[in-house]
């Protein structure tokens, strides 16, 4: 065996090394030095994120092992996009690792972060069947120890529990569509399967197969009808962990759905699975954003919230081509921002106060006018309003939807996910109506947040206000995606 | 970047911006806000003279003060810029009312510096809508205009305002839900890889079944601003629950938005739907003109008999550019001034009375022309500008329009012509009846008798408004021309007129 091979996954072997060093610190430093274990940790992390924009990225598309494992510009992009936002779920998270009940857990908390992330990018890389379910059981499974985390709730552990069946059981389905495949087409690696998909004519096996992996994708991106699990183990779920779970998991999951769906059974596109995607498109998008509607708790009203965001993220697929992908890839960049922005807003909060209610804002802006602000920023942004970060998110992700072949049902299909974005800004004024129209005295004292805190916000605003008014960011991701797209990721 | 003079049309406000969150008290806020829109007035009055003189050299490019530079590369989206006849009337609207609206706020109470900051966050979207010849720009800006009216609404309103404002914001971006759409389907059935509206329209390559698809979309989506029955019903309760210079410049300018953007996106580049579809939209805004004078003639709030009467007008506004003809069309940009002036003076005049007699119920008010007689004559100049009388902007506006309208010879474009007309009439009711409740007549309330007349900051404000009233009223050649140079051979072209 070559072992030159590993040389190409730079950036999962850097994974490792972080991983093993934050572990070796964790066990054998002195309790002293385990003071600085987040900082040196996240000292780490940054390290390999930085390298990964420079030093560890492919200049063109490479494999390795047979065409099990692939790397290219593409796939090291939306691997540096899920870094930076691991890089700042890892700042936002210091202060409640700290806290009295967390603090012999935080050595436990990095390392299961690091394992679930490099799982995800098995999951981007894999050209192989195997590989991938490689991938998603490690991006599972240790994220149901991460939901049960706060050993002393009971929310906690139903949480944990409830994600951990689901998980069980939609791998379950997601390797019953694959045995199908192997039946169908006698073999694993995405390549010879889309060969094998493209010549030969449609059965219905291949319908269920399909079906059968979409389910098993669905659950980890939350795409309704398998979305059942979310609003329970967001709201169970520390709070770090929620929004671990709600930008990088779904981000991932989204890329990896992109590849199975365009490059696995591209060829079947229009005959099978079009009208199947419009329909999931369309019932996670309003289901997500009717259940939204009503919710109190801050924490299950931005899980809804997610469901609804993950479809718009799939429209980014129904164009089915460089646009589309360059589309969805940017909107996951953009909704990592606005998200851990609104996490990073609850967290201080519930850190200093405790408080998770929507009732509880009321009156926010007079006795915490900053964090009001970058919630309100958040909800903006998340509900696409310009100049903020999500509009344009939201545009390229309508424009790169459109931009196939034009058809009437695509229209229809873009105006009723334009229409829901009505909805979903009613839900998200809500939270700025608490904040900032209520005339009730604010329940949440005056307090100031942690310095950590106070830098994730920092970073989070900043990447709303920049990432969509500043077009270099969108210019780069289009250009690669044009470049090395979809079929350039092919073993 | 910063030589072509139409970019500090958003420099300016953004230094506003700024300036404002630097200020440490009242008097600070207020001398950058009316410093930074007499700087934009100053501005606006510059290019108005300087395109005239460059329109008389010769010019004869459709827009002038080009300027093109790439955001989006990949998508060719660019901040592209350039004003016309109607850009330039638009713009000095916008400094005049934004100016006279920072005097009518001069007391705002609470949270001054938030409401400035919201209230020029506003005029930024609207001056950068006005300025814009890029699809995606003008979208952007549009946007930017809307959002800041939920919080102005939401935290400086009156009565029902959480109601109010969240109905306006939804109902105004569920029109720009459909404008997205439309514009993105611009783009790509164009097939010029271009966002350029003149490009665009030069071009004319849209297909014509797409248009038929693509233009109810821009013009309801426009139309939504514009007030169009049955999409009107934001407009009294959002006007009715704002604050003062929120009013001003949400019925004086941002109502515009919708009937310039109807004209320059919908009308503009999809000229053959426009032909065809026309009449439906006809028999809407003919509702709309209708329908709004009348419900005027029932109410009781000051705020909502003028929240209809702008229904009405700014239907009128669709409604002449429905017509597909210069006259008709010079007519709906004059109205649009016309209407944006006088409606702002109302507003301003309405807020000036609330604030003494704390009610804007004419059955609890009378005789008022006694106790404040400088705020009641110009109310009731706004009244007679209104209803149309010679020597205001009202009558040269709607003269232009009925006249323009009835070139067109179609049965239907008649009929509602006329039944448009009878609106006039209409209109005359409703203002002679509040004239006749609130200002004359025996003092209803004795506790009014103390009130006192308008102060400085007030008195400016109204003033500076009346002079532009009177101005489109007596020079209505100066405005007419200034807005036929915008209808350049192409507009006609493409119209097959």
């Amino acid at each position: 065996m070559d072992y030159s091979q590993f040389l190409v996954m730079k950036q999962e072997i850097g994974l490792l090394v972080v991983f093993l060093l934050v572990f070796l610190y964790d066990t054998f430093m002195s309790k002293r030095a385990l003071n600085s274990l987040q900082g040196v940790s996240i000292i780490f992390f940054g390290l390999l994120t930085v390298c990964g924009f420079c030093c560890a990225c492919p200049t063109a598309t490479e494999t390795a092992f047979a065409g099990m494992y692939v790397t290219s510009p593409v796939i090291a992009c939306i691997k540096n996009i899920l870094n930076v936002g691991v890089l700042i779920v890892l700042v936002q998270s210091i202060n409640w690792n700290n806290s009295e009940a967390q603090v012999v857990r935080r050595g436990e908390f990095l390392e299961l972060v690091l394992v679930t992330l490099f799982g995800m990018y098995l999951m981007i890389s894999a050209r192989h069947f195997l590989l991938f379910i490689i991938g998603l059981e490690a991006a599972s499974l240790p994220l149901a120890a991460l939901v049960a985390f706060e050993k002393n709730k009971y929310e906690s552990h139903e949480a944990a529990i409830k994600y951990i069946l689901t998980a069980v059981f939609s791998s379950a389905i997601f390797m019953m569509g694959l045995s199908y495949v192997y039946m169908l087409c006698g073999s694993l690696y995405f390549g010879e399967i889309a060969a094998q998909v493209a010549t030969q004519q449609v059965s219905v096996l291949l319908i269920v197969a399909l079906a059968f992996v979409v389910a098993g994708v669905g659950f980890k991106l939350s795409l309704v009808p398998f979305h059942l699990w979310t609003a329970d183990v967001y709201q169970g779920a520390p709070t770090s962990v929620t929004s671990y779970l709600s930008v990088i998991s779904k981000g991932s999951a989204a890329f990896a759905f992109l590849v199975i769906l365009t490059q696995v059974f591209g060829a079947v596109y229009s005959q099978v699975w079009e009208w199947m995607l419009y329909a999931l498109i369309i019932l996670t998008i309003t289901v997500g954003n009717l259940f939204a509607l009503r919710q109190t708790n801050m924490k299950r009203f931005l899980a809804f919230s997610s469901i609804s965001q993950a479809g718009y993220i799939m429209l980014g697929i129904v164009g089915n081509n460089a646009m589309g992908m360059a589309s969805l890839m940017f909107y996951i960049l953009v909704y990592i921002f606005s998200n851990l922005a609104a996490f990073g807003v609850i967290q201080s909060i519930e850190n200093a106060t405790g408080k998770l209610d929507m009732t509880d804002y009321r009156g926010l802006y007079k006795s915490n006018p900053k964090l009001s602000f970058v919630m309100m920023l958040a909800m903006f942004s998340l509900a696409g309003i310009p100049p903020f970060a999500g509009f344009f998110s939201k545009f390229f992700i309508f424009a790169g939807a459109l931009s196939g072949p034009t058809s009437i049902a695509l229209y229809v299909l873009v105006l009723i996910a334009l229409i829901n974005t009505i909805i979903s800004l009613y839900y998200y004024l809500l939270v700025v109506k608490a904040m900032f129209l209520s005339n009730d005295e604010p329940v949440i004292p005056t307090f100031k947040s942690a310095c950590s805190e106070r830098i994730g916000m920092w970073v989070t605003v900043a990447g709303i206000v920049c990432l969509g008014i500043v077009s270099c960011f969108y210019n780069e991701i289009l250009t690669i995606c044009q470049q090395y797209g979809l079929l350039g990721g092919l073993a | 970047m910063f030589s072509n003079p139409l970019i500090y049309f958003v420099v300016i406000p953004v230094i506003m911006l700024l300036g404002i969150y630097l200020s440490r008290n009242m008097a600070q806020i207020r001398t950058v806000a009316v410093a930074g829109s007499l700087a934009l007035l100053g501005l606006s009055a510059w290019l108005l003279v300087d395109y005239l003189g460059l329109r008389a050299a010769g010019a004869d490019a459709p827009m002038l003060y080009r300027g093109d530079w790439t955001w989006f590369s990949a998508m060719n989206i660019k901040l592209s810029v350039g004003v016309d006849g109607i850009s330039i009337a638009m713009l000095l609207l916008s400094s005049i009312i934004l100016l006279t609206g920072s005097f009518a706020s001069w007391k705002i109470n609470p949270l001054p510096k938030e409401f400035f900051l919201w209230l020029i966050l506003l005029s930024i979207g609207v001056f950068g809508f006005f300025i814009s010849i890029d699809l995606f720009t003008m979208f952007m800006f549009y946007e930017v205009a809307l959002i800041p009216m939920y919080l102005l609404i939401g935290i400086w309103g009156t009565g029902r305002k959480e109601y109010s404002a969240m109905k306006l914001t939804l109902m105004l971006m569920g029109g720009s839900a459909f404008l997205m759409l439309s514009l993105i389907g611009i783009y790509y059935n164009a097939g010029l890889h271009s966002w350029n509206l003149l490009e665009i329209a030069q071009a004319d390559s849209i297909d014509h079944t797409w248009q038929m698809f693509l233009f109810p979309m821009a013009f309801v989506g426009f139309g939504v601003l514009g007030a169009m029955f049955p999409f009107h019903t934001w407009s009294p309760d959002g006007h009715a629950c704002a604050p003062t210079a929120v009013s001003m410049l949400h019925a004086g300018v941002l109502m515009k938005l919708g009937g310039y953007g109807c004209f320059r996106v919908a009308i503009y580049l999809m000229p053959y739907a426009a032909n065809e579809l026309a009449w439906i939209f006809l028999i809407l805004t003919g509702i709309s003109v209708v329908y709004g004078a009348f419900s005027a003639c029932v109410q009781t709030d000051l705020k909502y008999i003028n929240a209809y009467s702008s229904v009405s007008h700014c239907g009128l506004v669709l409604f002449a550019i429905l017509m597909l003809n210069t006259t008709a069309m010079t007519g709906a940009i004059m109205q649009m001034l016309s209407h944006g002036l006088m409606t702002a003076l109302f507003f301003a005049l309405i807020g000036m009375i609330y604030g003494r007699t704390h009610t804007r119920d004419i059955r609890q008010m009378g005789g008022l022309m006694k106790i404040m007689p400088y705020l009641a004559v110009c109310y009731m100049i706004a009244g007679f500008a209104s209803l149309g009388l010679p020597g205001l902007s009202g009558f040269v506006a709607e003269m232009t329009i009925f006249v323009g309208s009835f070139e067109n010879t179609h049965t239907l474009n008649r009929v509602f012509t006329i039944i448009a007309c009878c609106s006039i009439v209409i209109t005359a009711v409703y203002i002679l009846r509040v004239v006749g409740k609130l200002l004359l007549g025996p003092v209803y309330d004795k506790h009014h008798e103390e009130l006192t007349d308008a102060t400085w900051w007030e008195r400016t404000s109204t003033v500076t408004l009346i002079i532009c009233v009177a101005a489109i009223g007596c020079f209505p050649n100066f405005f007419a021309n200034l807005i036929r140079t915008t209808f350049s051979p192409e507009i006609f072209k493409v119209l097959g007129m």
